[in-house]
């Protein structure tokens, strides 16, 4: 800790100081600062969704690690969230301008028959500030909600999220269905929930089982890199 | 002031509270999705048998059917209108089954979280929130319920504005919080936090303590933590039976009869004088837990490591209130200090 109160001006910052401090900031929840710092890079010339990666994106990274090692908790993850969508705001119409890589869109909802949301609304804007676009279903969603969601939306992600055992079997009808569909393959499938595990999510065809929100953005995030990969390769 | 709960604590050294809920109606065919309160009205034989598996196996208190009552829970099957009335039924119900077993039997009302997160994080108003618990407590009371009982909250404002409504109501009231996040509840509140806030109320609860969470080892660790933080606190320990675990396309808990009746003496040994289970805790339990507490003399304090040998191990490194080293959680180097 600094033991003097000297504010610090954001704007006398360096670039490499600045998305430092941004970070912390982030981490501490400070709204306003990361919009002031926001608007400070993008007018110091730099490109809109490099501001994203390393300040923004960077400093959730920062904030995800430390919510899986249970230093922090969901306030102030969601203080931090808050923060990166206030600063994600002002960066949105200059991404779709200048043709910015999209960081990936997610559809998401609790299975039928499931009206636990809790977790399934962390996961949401632990994605969003992680710079995911998010389309929330809900709770107690039949396959067909899924299935026209993710058509409609061109999602890159579907999650399902389930809390009741009873219910998460379920999750399988929805990955069957894609398979029938011959659908399966265009998406990556996240499922997540209290009584899940490993050996479950592989049981039932998804791609992964996401222990926590943060595990989920840093899941998500490994699959979008690998698809720019190949879409790069191609 | 007195009421059955402090006159049935000053009697005996510990009391048997219930099991599980949601297992019990699932087993009896509660379909998922479908909110069980609704049953209160429409299936009042099933609910006068959960009750009854609870009463028969021994205890000394069982809840309401009416965990998710509360009008944030019921908007979800359009139920709001209706919160009144599945509480008070929940209440009559019990009444009718506590009052024929011919033993002094505490009816509690069980009020479970309203599923929002509360300003300024979330959107919950602390007015509001408080409103929703004394419209649910309200009915609780109305249907006779001895005892008004929060469970499974995870974030201090939450039993704070539940707290308030107690007060509006002038009801007796018990509260337990669920830590299921590496020792602490989701919302980061850990067991020498619980203990601090709540005697600190303005009306503090008659008993408090800790509900479902991970499985019964982790439980009990809780339950040490907030021992060591009130002398004279009356102690609430309703832990899982076990871990749900996913056996060829079944689930199950893992937690037997034999395993429960080894953590209700424990929580005794650990400070707790309510003790009964949480999910996957059915009546064949509870009676073990009975009986071991009725031909166990009480022990000393229980070791962590004595909780782990005899029911298996923590999910986590630490309680949460200290760091695995024994030391206040670890700051963050800071950049800069707000002034």
């Amino acid at each position: 800790m600094a033991d003097e109160d000297d504010e610090i001006i954001l704007s006398e910052l360096s670039d490499e100081d600045l998305v430092l401090q941004m970070q912390d900031d982030l981490y501490d929840g400070m709204k306003e600062e990361i919009e002031e710092g926001t608007r400070i890079l993008l007018d110091r010339g730099w490109e809109p969704y490099r501001v994203l990666t390393e300040p923004l994106v960077g400093g959730m990274t920062i904030v995800g690690h430390d919510f899986r090692d249970g230093i922090l908790f969901v306030p102030e993850v969601l203080l931090a969230a808050n923060a990166m969508k206030a600063g994600m705001a002002i960066l949105k119409p200059l991404l779709a301008e200048t043709g910015a890589p999209r960081m990936g869109k997610m559809v998401i909802g609790t299975v039928k028959g499931d009206i636990h949301d809790i977790g399934k609304n962390l996961v949401s804007m632990m994605m969003e500030g992680a710079g995911f676009e998010v389309i929330d279903l809900g709770i107690n969603n039949p396959v067909e909600n899924y299935i026209e969601a993710i058509e409609k939306e061109e999602a890159d992600i579907l999650g399902m999220s389930a809390l009741l055992t009873t219910t998460m079997p379920y999750m399988k009808v929805v990955i069957d269905t894609m398979i029938e569909k011959g659908m399966r393959d265009d998406y990556v499938v996240l499922v997540g929930g209290a009584p899940l595990n490993e050996e479950f999510g592989k049981a039932i065809g998804a791609d992964a089982y996401c222990r926590d929100a943060a595990v989920a953005v840093e899941t998500a995030k490994s699959y979008m890199a690998r698809k720019h990969n190949q879409v790069a390769h191609a | 002031m007195s009421n059955a709960l402090t006159d049935l604590l000053s009697q005996r050294d510990w009391l048997l509270a219930d099991g599980a809920t949601g297992t019990n109606l699932f087993n009896m065919g509660l379909s998922s999705g479908e909110p069980p309160e609704l049953w209160n009205v429409d299936e009042p034989d099933k609910i006068r048998a959960l009750y009854r598996g609870a009463v028969e196996a021994g205890s000394d208190i069982f809840l309401t059917n009416s965990f998710g009552g509360n009008a944030s829970r019921l908007k979800l099957h359009n139920a709001e209108s209706r919160v009144r009335e599945l509480n008070r039924v929940a209440a009559e119900l019990a009444r009718e089954v506590a009052d024929a077993s011919g033993r002094k039997i505490i009816v509690a009302g069980s009020m479970g979280p309203t599923g929002e997160i509360m300003e300024p994080v979330g959107t919950l108003s602390h007015a509001d929130a408080v409103d929703m618990f004394e419209e649910a407590g309200a009915g609780l009371l109305e249907g006779g319920a001895d005892v008004l009982w929060l469970e499974t909250i995870s974030a201090e404002e939450e039993m704070v504005a539940a707290a308030e409504a107690m007060q509006r109501l002038n009801a007796p009231w018990c509260g337990t919080m669920s830590f299921d996040t590496a020792g602490r509840t989701m919302m980061g509140v850990t067991s020498t936090r619980l203990a601090a806030f709540m005697e600190g109320l303005p009306n503090p609860p008659i008993a408090f303590g800790a509900n479902c969470g991970v499985g019964a080892s982790d439980l009990l660790r809780t339950m040490i933590g907030v021992r060591e933080a009130t002398e004279t606190g009356t102690l609430i320990a309703k832990g899982n039976a076990g871990i749900p675990k996913y056996v060829e396309g079944h689930i199950h808990y893992d937690g037997t009869p034999e395993l429960m009746a080894v953590y209700a003496v424990l929580a005794r040994d650990c400070g707790a004088k309510i003790i009964g289970g949480c999910c996957g805790t059915m009546p064949e339990h509870l009676s073990a837990m009975r009986a071991a507490l009725e031909t166990t003399p009480p022990g000393p304090k229980p070791s962590l490591e004595e909780i782990s040998e005899k029911l298996g191990g923590f999910s986590s490194a630490s309680d949460g209130a200290t760091d695995a080293e024994g030391t206040a959680a670890p700051q963050r180097q800071r950049r800069r200090r707000r002034g």
